[in-house]
Order: structure tokens, then sequence, then C-alpha cells
């Protein structure tokens, strides 16, 4: 790339989007950079997860949302004529806030992907090491390298998740969306899947939607807080939360909307 | 007080006479309803088990029918249930795909939903003439196996797509979102994740057409089911004759029919549809058991 600065992997401009007459979003203009954790906070139903899903365009099946305004991905406006939902989703993987394993094994969930995109044959030892990388780097190849036969469903939800996650690793997506991944998690799940999306920084550009304020803290980079469908504040995370720009950011983050 | 604070109460006493009572008349309401099914199976096998013998279901009908065995109309009832499967399972299925999995839900879909409803309520005389007026008149295909499972298809056509609706409805939408969100089309995600997993519940829906299309008259009567055809069918547009109408025959329209024959031709027809009914339940359960979720 030209510019020594990072780039944008995603850029939304004036984006407005209504559910019928419902407007959920108002003239989002966001700018997220390659390669980095930014997490979205803010009080349930402002729009965190209608945001996240229009990224990647999953919104549009239900019918009756409308969209005004652009969204590029790698400054590529996803909503253009030539743009393939097939590859869009490729490269915009999501993970979501109930960890959904596909019923079948470890093995199995881990390689979907790799088949749906990369059809044709590969061999045992390539898929071995796929489903290795791929486990690894979420680190949960150690716990589970012995049983890979076993249906994911038996995993326990931290490691579903962290299952979910490697599932989107084989096709090598650029952009991770993350839809409050660690609420259906204990302490020690959060940790971990923290931990994990923490390593995975720099390699993919990570959107996080995230209820946990200490999370969004200790795990992002920038951080935005949205309020009833507008971005209120864009910053650095260490900024965000030391002196927010805005009082009613404040007001967030000092537990005054719940 | 403390010390009396878990002791039975007359309340709780009440409460539980009157639960005890409910769960009764539950189980005596349920005792009441397998009550038919065991006096039918046990008069038929009474009646007619006697004269069930290798013989009987291997050889034709002779003597005017009073005697002999009932060949024909047993190959001919597979061969009705055999096409008429044919046609309703890959139809049934591929609407029911449609219905759960592309369909939007608008006026269009809300106007098809209806008329499948509808068609599960069509008495079954009025697809036997609807099948005479369509198939054996209109096609030309004469009164043949052919009209007659093309009719029994149409009527059970709308059990096939309701059940197999459900079955695709019970896969979890966490499963598809999954799989569209790795950019997986509808179809590999129907491929793949949802007909795999919705298996044994279209099973269990074909094996309810299965088991009525064995034992309906009406509808073949007049479209491909023959009073009395000592020979086998040879092909889709031959008559042929069916347990079902032969029991109504023996039962009502042959004089000096010995006793056990309707019973044993009715036990016959109840046997096949039984069996039928527990290798797909004995299919579905080893499905069932490499479920894996
Ligand atoms: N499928 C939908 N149809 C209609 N309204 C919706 C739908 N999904 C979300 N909304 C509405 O949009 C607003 C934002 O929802 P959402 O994006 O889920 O918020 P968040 O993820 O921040 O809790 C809410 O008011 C919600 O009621
Ligand atoms: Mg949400």
């Amino acid at each position: 790339m030209i510019t020594s600065n990072k780039n944008f992997a995603i850029e939304t401009k004036n984006l407005n989007l209504w559910y019928g007459t419902f407007q959920a979003l108002f003239d989002v203009n966001l700018q997220i950079k390659e390669g980095q954790i930014t997490s979205l906070i803010g009080p349930s139903g402002c729009g965190k997860s209608t945001l996240l899903r229009s990224i990647n365009r999953i919104n549009e099946r239900l019918g009756y949302v409308r969209i005004d305004g652009d969204i590029e991905v790698f400054n590529k406006n996803v909503y253009d004529a030539d743009v393939a939902l097939v590859q869009l989703r490729k490269q915009v993987g999501m993970v979501f806030q109930r960890p959904n394993p596909l019923p079948g094994s470890i093995r199995e969930n881990v390689l979907y992907g790799h088949k749906l995109h990369k059809p044709g044959k590969i061999t045992r030892h390539q898929q071995d090491e796929i489903v290795e990388k791929a486990l690894s780097q979420v680190l949960l190849w150690d716990k589970v390298k012995d049983h890979l036969n076993r249906p994911a469903s038996g995993l326990s939800l931290e490691e579903q998740q962290k299952l979910c996650i490697a599932r989107l690793l084989p096709v090598q997506p650029k952009i991770l969306l993350m839809d409050e991944p660690c609420s259906a998690l204990d302490p020690a799940g959060t940790a971990a899947v923290e931990e994990l999306i923490w390593e995975l920084r720099g390699e993919y550009t990570i959107l996080i939607v995230t209820h946990n304020m200490a999370q969004a803290r200790r795990a992002s980079e920038e951080c935005i807080f949205m309020l009833m469908g507008e971005v209120v504040e864009h910053s650095l995370t260490s900024e965000l939360f030391v002196t927010p720009q805005s009082t009613k950011t404040a007001d967030y983050i000092e537990g005054r909307y719940g | 007080m403390n010390s009396e604070m878990f002791i039975e109460s007359d309340l709780n006493r009440t409460n539980k006479r009157t639960q005890a009572l409910y769960r009764t008349l539950f189980i005596i309401m349920t005792l009441l309803l397998i009550l038919p099914v065991v006096i039918i199976l046990g008069t038929l096998v009474y009646k007619g088990g006697g004269i069930i013998s290798i013989d009987f279901l291997f050889t034709d009908p002779i003597n005017g029918m009073t005697e002999g065995g009932i060949f024909p109309a047993l190959v001919g009832t597979l061969w009705l249930v055999s096409v008429a499967l044919l046609i309703s399972v890959p139809l049934g299925v591929a609407a029911a795909i449609y219905l759960s999995e592309y369909a939007a839900d608008n006026w269009f879909t809300r106007i098809i939903n209806l008329a499948i409803i509808n068609l599960a309520g069509v008495p079954s005389i009025v697809h036997a003439l609807f099948g005479v007026g369509a198939f054996v008149i209109f096609f030309g295909f004469g009164t043949s196996i052919l009209a007659a499972s093309l009719t029994l298809a149409i009527m059970t056509l709308p059990v096939v797509i309701v059940s197999t609706r459900e079955s695709l409805q019970s896969v979890p939408y966490a499963f598809r979102e999954a799989c569209w969100n790795m950019g997986a089309t509808r179809w590999q995600t129907i491929r793949r994740v949802v007909l795999p997993n919705a298996v044994s519940g279209i099973l269990t829906g074909i094996i309810l057409e299965v088991s009525r299309t064995a034992g309906e008259t009406a509808p073949i009567m007049f479209t491909g089911a023959a009073f009395f055809l000592p020979y086998l069918p040879q092909g889709v547009f031959d008559q042929t004759m069916a347990l079902s109408l032969h029991l109504f025959v023996v039962a009502t329209q042959v004089p000096n029919v010995p006793d056990a024959l309707p019973y044993g031709v009715a036990l016959v027809l109840i046997g096949l549809v039984l069996l039928m009914n527990s290798i797909s339940i004995a299919f579905r359960m080893h499905l069932r058991g490499k479920k894996k979720w």
C-alpha cells in the first residue's frame, strides 16, 4: 500500500439503516483501521449488532431492511453491483453471541469453510495441517488434538466459541466481526477468549461488540461508543475511558445507563 | 413458628389431591385411546390369524374369491404405494424445501400454504373423482396403476410437504446463519447442513404417507384398482388388484366368503403397514443415533 499510515479496513459514510419504518442507524461515519481491534460499546438496542450485520450484508436476508449511504470494505463499496456476497462473507467472518458450532465433528467444523471455498480434493495430510493450524491459532489445539472426531457440541461453551473462530480462519478472512462473543461464557471462558482475540490482532482486523466495559478496555485498541443508533465517540481506547469527549460517553462508562 | 415452616398445610393437601385426580384422569384417557387399537388388532388376529399362511400370501384367489390367496392384491398394493411414493416424495420434499428455505413471507407463499392446508382437507372420494377426470380421462392414462398412484400421490402430498417443512424448520436457525456467514450459498447450506439433520423427520412424514396410501380405497377404486384380476400387473399402465379394495370386495360384495377371509386380508394389510412403519422407525433411530447435536 502507498501510505505509511494505517489503512482503513472498514469505512462507513453517512450510513442510515431502517427496519421497515424504524430507523436503527443514523448517519454513521466510521473508519476502522486495518489490523487493529476496535470495540463497539453502547447500551442494549443502540444498533451495535445492526451495524455489524450490515457490514457483511447478512441483514439483507430480512427483506424489509433499507440502507442509505456507503459501507466500504478495503475501499470497495460492498453494495456495488459487482460484489459477490459469497466473496464478501469469505473476507468478513462473523462470530455470534451464542457459539453456533455446526452439527458434526470438531474436524468437520474447521474444514467446512475451506470445503465451501476451495472445492476439489485435498489430501488427508493437507486437511490435517489446516485443522492443526486453525485450532492452534485459537489456542484450542492442545486440548482437542486427541479427539478431533468428537462432536463439536460436546465441547464447553468457551471451547465452542473458540472453534467458531477457528472455523473462520482456513478461508483467510481479512476482517472478523464479533457480536458479544463472550456474553455466554463464564469469567474464565471470557478471559480465555479475550486472550485469543488479542492474539489474533495484527493478522486480522477485528470489530468486536461488547457489553462488558472492562473487556473493551482490556482487549481493544480503539473504541466506539454508540447511543440510539448514532456514533457518539470514536477514539483510542486508552483515551475514551480516561478522558471521554462527550458527557454521554462519560455517563455510560460510569454506569449511568446500565 | 420455625419448626412448622415445612409442615404440610391444608392447602397443600387439597392441591395434592386435585393433582392426583387429574393425573388419574389423564392416564385413563390415554388408556381409552389405545383400547380401540388393542381391540382391532386382537379381533383381527383372533378371527383371521388362522387363515394366514405362506400359501395365502403367495397364491391367487380362486372360486369367485372365496378361496385361495391374495397374492395379486398384495403385489398390487406394493405397486400402487411405490409409484405413488416415487411421485409424491420428490415433489413434496422439493416443495417443502422451497417453502422452508427459499420462500419469503409474502402473499404468494401464504396462498400456497392455504392451498396445502385445503388440499389436506379434501375428502378422499373427491380426490378419486378428480383422479378419474384428470388422469384416467383427460391425460388418457385409463384405469391404471399410474392414474391410481397419481391420485394417491396428490392426496398425500400435503402430509409430505407439511411434515418435511416442519422437520426442516426444526434444524436450528443458528446452523444456517453460521453457514451463510461463512459464505455458503443457500443450496450449500441446505445440502450440507439442513437436509442431513432433517432426514429423520422427513422420513417420518413419508412413513405416514405410506400407511395412508396403502390403506386408501376410494381414490384407487375408480382409477386403477380392479375387483378381480388374477394376474400380476406388468407395468404402470396396467390395472391391478389392491389389498384395500380386495378387503372391501370380499367383506361386502362377494357371497359365501368364509368368515376368516376378510379378517385375514385386513390382518395382512395392517401387517404390511406396521412392517413398513417399523422398518422406517428403526432406520430413523439409526440416523438419530448418528446425529451430532
Ligand atoms: N430484525 C429486526 N427487525 C426490526 N427491528 C430490529 C431488528 N433487529 C434489531 N432491531 C431494532 O434495531 C435496534 C438496534 O438493535 P440491535 O442492533 O440489535 O442493538 P444492539 O445490538 O446494540 O443491542 C433496536 O431498537 C431493535 O429493536
Ligand atoms: Mg446486539
